[in-house]
């Protein structure tokens, strides 16, 4: 057995609870939360064509836990998040939020859910009261206006909050959008590299303003970022992917122990090279 | 009925009412996209019109028939931009790389076609209704002197529009941008069948049924009654709805099957990139 192969747990594997021990080198994480997870990935497997995308993954995230899901380009974060999010149905294996099944139920669960993603943008032409106002009356939020003048005030948007979201500057359309995915105060909440076109003092604002969402909110975060950094500072739990399989997953200061690596960064890139 | 069905009525209509509103900013951030909407029709009217006044002045056999050719245009304008502005409104979301926001939302696949509708209908009315009165001020043909029928004529073209743009905007979702030129040309394939501007009888018999089962040629033999016999075909109106109704169901189906295959094929989330 490899290196790495040790590091494989393979079924329904849940963190243990960060003010527990590290489990042991070669025994997968053991169960040591017994609420129901509010992210649960069991057995995912995405296949296009001949390739398999994503491939026998599993992991859960409990309730209130910030979890990042890290890997090089085409590890598979992407389509892994999309099938969590529903957008993608698995070839096999299940991804299910708050006790949803996300290819077969996920209407039952998405006013409970948010996600910003890199991939997407919020509509160009329309003001960014405009934009907040449409997603809020999406997500059916209660006292719409007074929520947006929490973001206004937490995202500090009032300079920019009538201008039309296609001209603003790639940083303040990430706050925009971070804006977004928090109007209806989401339980569960997808970040696909939320601070990737940030500069390091506005990345910091970001993660200190979702730092404070979870903790007034008690929400469960999904994060993939290539920021290790912001991974170490933002997770309690990283899952780490390599070619659509998890090849590694722990808190972030023990798997840099288990890796004998200096942090988290030489952590990815050693397994980057050898996976 | 009970609350809570109520209540999910409520927020169904809610976001309706949110897409409808989210199109409307777009559709009065720029003059020059309603201009849009009434420039190509006005066009298309100014050079049939000129036609339709040289003929009927010619004195020729054709002048009896220069007011069916007008009305077709005007009838046949309300089919294509009603399919346009479903398909266009539809793309917006793509374009702007916003779809994957919209599917991650609580919003349903009827809710974002009613409100397609519902804009498609808007726009058309900005189209259409101000070419109509130019039609008359500056050629005299008045399209609503065919009577309440004008109405029937208009809703069930609607309908088939509502229903062809529903395919287009699945293919768009299934295919990707590649089916975008099915927005502009998909229409085209109609207008040799459903007798638009001839009836039914000058197809070869063996394309009689394929005409029949086209909901617009009821509509454009509709108003050929009306026009040369004084007589409105509530037979065909009926018939055509009925047609409508079944192809506005396909269509909603085929709609959600390829929202549905696209879940699987994977790219609902980088679409528009």
């Amino acid at each position: 057995m490899s290196r790495i192969e040790r590091f494989l747990p393979r079924r329904h594997l849940t963190p243990v609870s960060p003010n527990t021990m590290p489990a042991q080198d070669n025994a997968p994480v053991s169960l040591g939360i017994d609420e129901a997870p509010a992210i649960a990935v069991e057995d995912l497997c995405k296949k296009y064509r001949s390739h398999w995308a994503v491939d026998d993954v599993n992991f859960n995230v409990p309730k209130g836990w910030t979890v990042g899901l890290l890997g090089g380009n085409g590890a598979g974060k992407t389509t892994t998040i999309a099938m969590i999010m529903g957008l993608v149905v698995p070839s096999f294996g299940r991804a299910i939020v708050l006790g949803h099944d996300m290819a077969t139920e996920r209407h039952k669960v998405l006013s409970r859910m948010n996600f910003e993603s890199p991939y997407v943008a919020l509509p160009g032409r329309l003001t960014v009261r405009q934009n907040l106002t449409v997603f809020g009356r999406l997500y059916g939020v209660a006292n719409l206006k007074a929520r947006i003048e929490e973001l206004i005030e937490d995202f500090e948007l009032g300079d920019v909050l009538d201008r039309v979201t296609g001209r603003l500057s790639a940083g303040q359309k990430t706050r925009v959008a971070v804006a977004k995915a928090l109007i209806n105060d989401p339980d569960v909440l997808l970040l696909d590299e939320p601070t990737a076109s940030l500069d390091p003092d506005r990345a910091e604002w970001v993660r200190s303003r979702l730092r404070a969402y979870q903790k007034r909110r008690g929400a469960t975060i999904l994060l993939s970022s290539h920021n290790m950094t912001e991974v170490e500072q933002l997770c309690d739990f990283v899952v780490i992917m390599s070619r659509g399989r998890v090849v590694a997953m722990g808190r972030p200061g023990e798997l840099a122990e288990r890796f004998k690596c200096r942090d988290l960064d030489e952590v990815f890139i050693y397994l980057a090279r050898v996976a | 009925m009970p609350a809570a069905r109520v209540d999910a009525m409520t927020q169904s209509l809610n976001r309706i009412a949110a897409m409808t509103a989210r199109y409307y900013y777009i559709l009065r951030s720029s003059w020059l996209r309603l201009l849009e909407i009434i420039y190509w029709p006005a066009m298309q009217m100014l050079v049939w019109g000129f036609l339709y006044t040289y003929l009927y002045q010619s004195k020729s056999a054709m002048a009896s028939t220069a007011g069916l050719l007008l009305g077709a245009v005007l009838l046949w304008d309300v089919l294509f931009r009603g399919q346009l502005g479903f398909t266009f409104t539809f793309l917006e979301e793509i374009w702007s790389r916003n779809l994957a926001n919209l599917m991650m939302s609580p919003l349903q696949p009827f809710e974002l076609a009613a409100s397609l509708m519902l804009m498609s209908l808007i726009r058309l009315v900005i189209g259409t209704l101000p070419v109509t009165l130019l039609t008359l001020l500056l050629f005299g043909f008045n399209v609503y002197a065919m009577g309440p029928g004008v109405i029937a004529f208009f809703f069930n073209l609607v309908l088939t529009s509502w229903a062809i743009g529903l395919v287009v905007a699945g293919l768009v979702i299934r295919q990707g941008l590649g089916a975008e030129s099915l927005a502009y040309s998909i229409m085209i394939v109609l207008l040799p069948l459903c007798c638009v501007y001839y009836p039914v009888e000058a197809l070869p018999a063996w394309l009689h049924p394929v005409a029949w089962s086209l909901t617009p040629t009821y509509v454009f033999e509709g108003m050929r009654a009306v026009l040369l016999d004084g007589t409105f075909r509530t037979d065909l109106m009926i018939e055509g709805l009925a047609l409508n109704a079944v192809y506005l169901g396909l269509g909603f189906a085929t709609f959600v099957a390829l929202l549905q295959s696209a879940r699987h094929k994977g790219g609902l989330l980088t679409m528009g990139e």
